[in-house]
């Protein structure tokens, strides 16, 4: 598509801000994740909301730098289920989990881990655009770094670094300083994702970041998501099927039945879950004959 | 099977107008029925005229006021009745009924404002904001010596109480919001039992509790920081502060969207963080209305200030030392006076609190009007997935 950006091209634009032409541009974070992509793995995870049992026996591998999709109807716990990858499950009062959510090999649920050290190693985007109103583009790209006390002496380059990964700097390089509710619902949602990047998280979880946007916008994010890949892991919940199959390496099909947990159907590369899946579910499913 | 071909639906060329097409709106009244209303008012005033003032020796305005109200009633009821029908009728009698309510509601308050008005001006002057009530005697006028005093100490009171009282009210907010302690219930039914309580307590509780046994034990810099001064009437104002900006900031706490709180929190940041650097901030013209509101609550307390300002007839510009005057204590002070000027100058003093009190609720409106017209557009999001989960920071009351 002609809408692609070439990342060191853009840099090395004359408007750009601060960067060298050609040099590629390395930000420092002090007290920031570590650097690079990591494996997500989940081993018999389940959780509860109440007494109610909502998700059952997932196991799930998630690899480094790949784009994995996790499809289904509504309600089978796919949300439930990428809100386990960074603790964001836990903040449901009643909400309640067991199994093992391993980061590159470490429990994220281990006793005496920080629920913060996850969340800033992985990050996540919503389903509705939520840009702070109270801040500049600029100051909700820097949110992160603020909000979880990471340090960085580079701040406008990175600020255009991931603005131009969240494929926005084009369009808002001329007005930083504007609030970020100002943007359209398309650009703000790529504002929440540039926000997710700026603190170089290893993971990106996006539960259904394009339901709220019109095709235009959802080509953009979806783009931006193909380029995201070099630099961290991201798992995507959609019920879009077509869009898990234009943006996902692997896939994962949940399946809740009537009054029953949901649970992982079948899991394997996107083309084979596309189109010769070894369940009769997840083919009705994916041709779209139920859900 | 032929297709059936449905006739273009086009408009006329030219849209006939008939003259006889007016426009009818049902719920309007019309010259006819004003003609009849003002009918009936003038002769059910005449009525009742005649029956009282002629016929009998009269019951007096409020009597007159009320049988001509009750024959105008009836009047249009019959007349409605006759020309248009008995349900018309009874829908004319209940609006009428209820636009009289409102316009009697009416009646208290423009007699109030305008009769402190009518008194207030004549010794409103220009340096009624710059003197104070030095060498005034009992026998010069009502424009003699000023209020700048009151002024002045009711700006450093009220000043000092929301000093007080608006960090605390910001903190008892975002318990009252943010935690999920199971306090939060009794909090909050403190906070408004503390609204209902009588200001005249609050200016005896600090006397008793500080005044009394502190006041010459005390001192500071040699001033008595525990006897009547404006500090100790700041505390009690801001007693009374304190539950109007919980609430108000309480209620704009809860129209921040939950998405912006996860957003912060999935950014990894902490709770308190959260609250600090994003909550607050996207609710700030909110808080600023509360400060207004939390203002013009303790702006108009007398009672509180009674054994704790004590009230002064001279300008006292330090807060800590010494007993000051208000604008409310200057009125009470005033009009309790034997003398005319003085009654005179308290409705002066009270003209002035008035439109104060009055200045900073239009302040309150024009800052709080952007939030308001957002509102109404604005869902409160709600956590994705599993139908009725209850979301974060939201309370279960």
């Amino acid at each position: 598509m002609t809408e692609t950006i070439d990342l060191t091209q853009e840099a090395a634009s004359p408007n750009g801000r601060g960067a060298t032409p050609g040099a590629p541009t390395t930000i420092e974070l002090v007290g920031g994740p570590p650097p690079g992509a990591a494996t997500l793995e989940a081993r018999d995870a389940c959780a509860w909301f109440g007494d109610r049992l909502v998700l059952e026996g997932v196991n799930l591998v998630m690899p480094a730098g790949r784009v994995t999709a996790l499809i289904g109807p509504s309600g089978c716990g796919k949300s439930t289920f990428i809100r386990m990858l960074n603790r964001m499950h836990e903040l449901v009062p009643s909400a309640a989990l067991s199994g093992e959510i391993l980061l590159d090999g470490a429990d994220i649920y281990e006793r005496g881990r920080r629920a913060q050290d996850v969340r800033m190693r992985v990050g996540m985007v919503f389903q509705k655009p939520n840009p702070f109103p109270a801040m500049s583009i600029r100051d909700n790209v820097l949110a992160g770094l603020k909000l979880a006390r990471v340090k960085c002496k580079q701040k406008d380059e990175l600020v255009e670094q991931s603005l131009v990964r969240a494929s926005l700097w084009r369009e808002v390089r001329d007005r930083l300083d504007s609030p970020g509710g100002a943007l359209s619902g398309g650009q703000q949602q790529r504002l929440c994702i540039a926000r997710s990047l700026a603190v170089h998280p290893n993971v990106l979880l996006m539960d259904e970041p394009c339901s709220a946007l019109d095709p235009t916008s959802t080509g953009r994010v979806e783009e931006t998501i193909a380029e995201l890949r070099e630099h961290v892991t991201v798992v995507i919940v959609t019920h879009n099927m077509q869009q898990a199959h234009r943006v996902s390496d692997s896939c994962a099909f949940f399946l809740a039945a009537e009054n029953e947990p949901g649970r992982v159907v079948e899991q394997g590369p996107t083309e084979t879950l596309f189109s010769h899946p070894d369940d009769p579910r997840t083919l009705a499913y994916v041709e779209g004959r139920f859900g | 099977m032929t297709a059936v071909r449905t006739p273009p639906r086009t408009a006329p060329e030219t849209p006939a107008r008939p003259a006889s097409r007016t426009p009818v709106r049902p719920r309007e009244l019309t010259a006819n029925d004003v003609v009849t209303m003002i009918g009936c008012a003038v002769s059910a005033v005449s009525l009742s005229w005649l029956i009282f003032s002629v016929l009998t020796g009269g019951i007096g305005w409020l009597g007159f006021g009320l049988s001509a109200f009750a024959i105008f009633l009836a009047l249009v009821f019959v007349v409605t009745a006759e020309m248009v029908g008995v349900t018309a009728a009874t829908d004319r009698i209940a609006t009428t009924v209820i636009l009289a309510s409102a316009v009697l509601l009416m009646v208290p308050l423009v007699w109030l404002v305008g009769y402190v008005i009518v008194k207030g001006v004549p010794g409103l002057t220009a340096h009624f904001f710059t003197q104070d009530q030095k060498g005034v005697t009992p026998i010069l006028p009502s424009s003699a010596g000023g209020g700048a005093h009151a002024i002045v100490g009711t700006v450093m009171q009220v000043g000092l109480a929301l000093v007080w009282a608006l960090p605390l009210g910001v903190l008892a907010a975002v318990f009252l919001n943010e935690s999920r302690s199971r306090w939060r219930r009794p909090v909050r039914i403190f906070v408004d039992a503390m609204s209902g309580l009588p200001s005249v307590i609050a200016g005896l509780f600090i006397f008793a509790v500080l005044i009394l046994p502190y006041a010459k034990k005390i001192q500071f810099n040699g001033w008595q920081v525990f006897s009547y001064n404006g500090f100790m009437a700041s505390l009690a104002l801001a007693m009374m502060m304190l539950p109007t900006i919980t609430r108000t900031v309480e209620v704009v706490l809860r129209l921040v969207p939950d998405g912006l709180r996860e957003a912060s929190l999935a950014l990894g940041s902490s709770r308190a963080r959260t609250v600090w650097s994003v909550v607050l901030p996207t609710a700030r013209t909110g808080i600023t209305t509360a400060v207004v509101l939390g203002i013009a609550r303790a702006v108009g307390e007398t009672a509180p200030l009674i054994f704790t300002a004590f009230g002064y007839d001279l300008m006292n510009t330090n807060p800590f030392d010494g007993p000051q005057e208000s604008l409310p204590l200057f009125v009470y002070r005033n009009i309790r006076k034997p003398d005319l000027s003085a009654i005179e100058r308290g409705f002066t003093g009270a003209l002035v609190l008035m439109m104060l009190v009055i200045g900073l609720f239009a302040l309150a409106r024009y800052v709080g009007r952007d939030r308001q017209r957002r509102r109404g557009n604005r869902r409160r999001p709600r956590l994705p997935t599993l139908g009725d989960q209850p979301s974060i920071g939201k309370q279960t009351p």
